[in-house]
């Protein structure tokens, strides 16, 4: 495979509120490839977005700190570098695009403003080049009339089409890696598929990898290569797409999976994973998920399971697969806890 | 005839981006301040505001050319003379024309207002912006100044802040100005606390932004409404603080005609002569009222959600 450009090694961040110390993000590990797509796939809470904020460094603080592990990006580890530096980084090299394309624009502005200035902040160029440039973004973006509707205000666009700008401001300093939290959850369906259409051609042209957070596994299956499947807090499994959605081995994942509704399939209840998730706290004891799992022994109560391997890059954070494979063991799981 | 239509209408389906194109089309680009200046001329209250402010700003410009009295000039044969052709507000306890000292007044009053508004607007908001962007100890401090200033009745403070500076037209117009920054810090911080959670402020973080930037051009301009509506309505209390100053001798010193030391010089005569009274008292209410029907109509027009 092509080389690692993203690499989350361990990473940890925890947020110190008035009810103690929540650890959002639990030791979490993702690679992410040149030119690759991956997905983190999790219900709300599960420590989705804070990944993606910890990667850019924006966790707001306080409350939230990165309290351990790395953020490798081609060999430098964001985790300790200078917010002077991250400047230069952010919308640059690693550009993010966010869930609500309704807000995510300043209303007082025009789409050319703020486009050009987003420009203009990495690259030495006139403004007229600027407005050239964003004109053409908006074009390869999917725009009708992008003359005109760069000097248009945020309100006159749809959401879908604020999502375009938002993809094309993001993509305009042509960044290494794209990270894409929820981009289509607050679009209806057609345009989801629009969007998604978008961004796979953008990776494909300019070989753009894209972390694609989500909760919706119809998006994951549209477009990711690899998942990481986050449950509270942690990676709890992780493999290609095809992998997770066919046979998926994590308990958690199975329920999923399960609770989709199928098209062929007379209409039933829907399957639902019992409970609720719990809130992720400091020095639990077990696994995460064992107080819902139907196949949780003794031991899920103990232990906190690692995150087994099973095979090649396949991923499991379940006790079922320990006896399998035991030489496998993540050296994620085993390092930090003591 | 028929079929064009149904082919017509059968690309658009085709085609999902020409739908959007056909939403569009009718729309052109209104900036937020043209669209604001529209809404404002259809309120017929800050209308009516704006004429009273631009008859003072008038009058005080003009006063040279509309008077043929000095607004220091006396004649003691005419003291307290009611109003007249020769007098049209009537004359003072010591024979001077009041409205000429009305006029004159006038500039006095706007240029109070004007100027201790400015001062507290420049100062309110970069220190509320600090306070509310940065937080914790910046805010905590800056949070706390407020409090202490505001825990003061503000003529009182403004008094106080006179009595340590001496009494003049600019020691009036920075204790006025002092007594009125927290106003307007306490407003921007709350308002910046609130933009800094926008998505788009985050968004603006993503692309790599400075902080100064970001503050000066993302969440500056969005706070900028309320601002406005706050400093229109604080320049009526502004004036109105300058008169109680003025009233108590510690504004404008004579000879330069001020309408609160117009009040306070005429009170002992509000049974021989009134009108030397309603004048000045008149014209306070008026500018007050002036400007809070102009920073009400301003309220109503910035704000996007009160389209009809």
């Amino acid at each position: 495979m092509s080389e690692v450009i993203l690499e989350l090694q361990d990473l940890s961040t925890h947020f110190f509120t008035d009810y103690g110390e929540i650890p959002a993000v639990d030791r979490v590990s993702i690679k992410v490839h040149k030119g690759e797509v991956v997905g983190i796939v999790g219900e709300s809470g599960c420590g989705k977005s804070v990944t993606s904020l910890s990667i850019m460094q924006l966790i707001p603080s306080p409350p939230g700190k990165i309290v351990g592990g790395e953020i490798r990006f081609k060999g430098e580890n964001l985790a300790l570098t200078t917010e002077k530096r991250m400047k230069k980084i952010r919308g640059n090299e690693i550009s993010m695009i966010f869930q609500e394309p309704m807000t995510s624009l300043n209303p007082l502005f025009t789409i050319g403003n703020q486009m050009i200035e987003a420009l203009r902040i990495h690259q030495k160029i006139s403004k007229k080049e600027a407005k050239e440039q964003s004109i053409n973004m908006l074009k390869r973006v999917g725009i009708p009339r992008a003359e005109q509707v760069i000097d248009e205000y945020p309100h006159q666009l749809s959401g879908g089409m604020r999502q375009r700008v938002m993809i094309a401001i993001a993509m305009s300093c042509e960044p290494e890696i794209l990270i894409a939290d929820e981009p289509t959850t607050a679009l209806d369906v057609t345009i989801q598929a629009q969007i998604l259409d978008l961004m796979r051609i953008l990776n494909d042209e300019k070989e753009t990898a894209i972390l694609l957070i989500t909760h919706d596994l119809g998006v994951v299956a549209e477009i990711c290569e690899r998942v990481v499947v986050m449950y509270s807090g942690q990676v709890v499994e992780e493999g290609t797409t095809r992998e997770i959605l066919k046979d998926p081995k994590h308990p958690y994942t199975q329920g999923l999976i399960k609770s989709l509704p199928k098209l062929h399939e007379k209409e039933q209840k829907l399957y639902s994973i019992p409970g609720t998730v719990p809130k992720p706290k400091m020095d639990r004891k077990g696994c995460r998920f064992a107080s819902r799992c139907e196949r949780a022994f003794d031991r899920c109560f103990q232990v906190d399971p690692e995150l087994f391997l099973i095979e090649g890059e396949r991923k499991s954070r379940c006790f079922l697969y320990d006896e399998k494979k035991g030489d496998g063991i993540d050296r994620a799981a085993s390092s930090i806890r003591s | 005839m028929g079929t064009s239509k149904i082919k017509k209408h059968a690309e658009q389906q085709a085609n999902p981006m020409n739908l959007e194109e056909i939403e569009l089309e009718e729309q052109e680009a209104i900036s937020p301040w043209k669209d604001t200046f529209k809404r404002l001329r259809k309120n017929r209250f800050a209308i009516i505001g704006f004429t009273i402010i631009l008859f003072f700003i008038l009058l005080g410009l003009l006063a040279p050319v509309l008077s043929s009295y000095t607004y220091e000039e006396q004649n003691l044969a005419n003291r307290l003379h009611p109003p007249s052709e020769e007098y049209w507000l009537g004359a003072d306890h010591i024979g001077r024309d009041i409205f000429t000292r009305i006029a004159y007044g006038a500039r006095v009053s706007l240029q109070v207002g004007f100027f201790a508004v400015t001062g507290a607007l420049v100062f309110g908001t970069l220190l509320g912006i600090l306070a509310g962007y940065f937080g914790r100890w910046i805010d905590m401090l800056i949070s706390r100044i407020f409090d202490i200033l505001l825990a003061f009745p503000s003529i009182l403070l403004a008094i106080a802040i006179v009595a340590i500076l001496g009494p003049s037209l600019e020691n009036a117009l920075i204790a006025i100005a002092i007594v009125n920054i927290p106003i307007f810090g306490r407003l921007v911080r709350s308002k910046v606390i609130s933009l800094r959670e926008e998505e788009y402020i985050m968004a603006a973080k993503a692309q790599g932004m400075k902080s100064g930037r970001i503050l000066f051009h993302h969440i500056l301009p969005n706070s900028i409404a309320p601002i406005i509506v706050q400093a229109t309505l604080s320049f009526g209390t502004a004036i109105l603080e300058a008169a109680a100053l003025g009233f108590l001798g510690l504004g404008v010193q004579p000879p330069t005609p001020e309408w609160g030391q117009m009040l306070a010089d005429s009170r002992d005569f509000i049974q021989l002569a009134p009108w030397t009274l309603f004048a000045p008292g008149i014209s306070i209410m008026l500018v007050v009222l002036g400007f809070n029907l102009i920073g009400d109509g301003l309220r109503d027009a910035l704000d996007p959600k009160m389209k009809h």
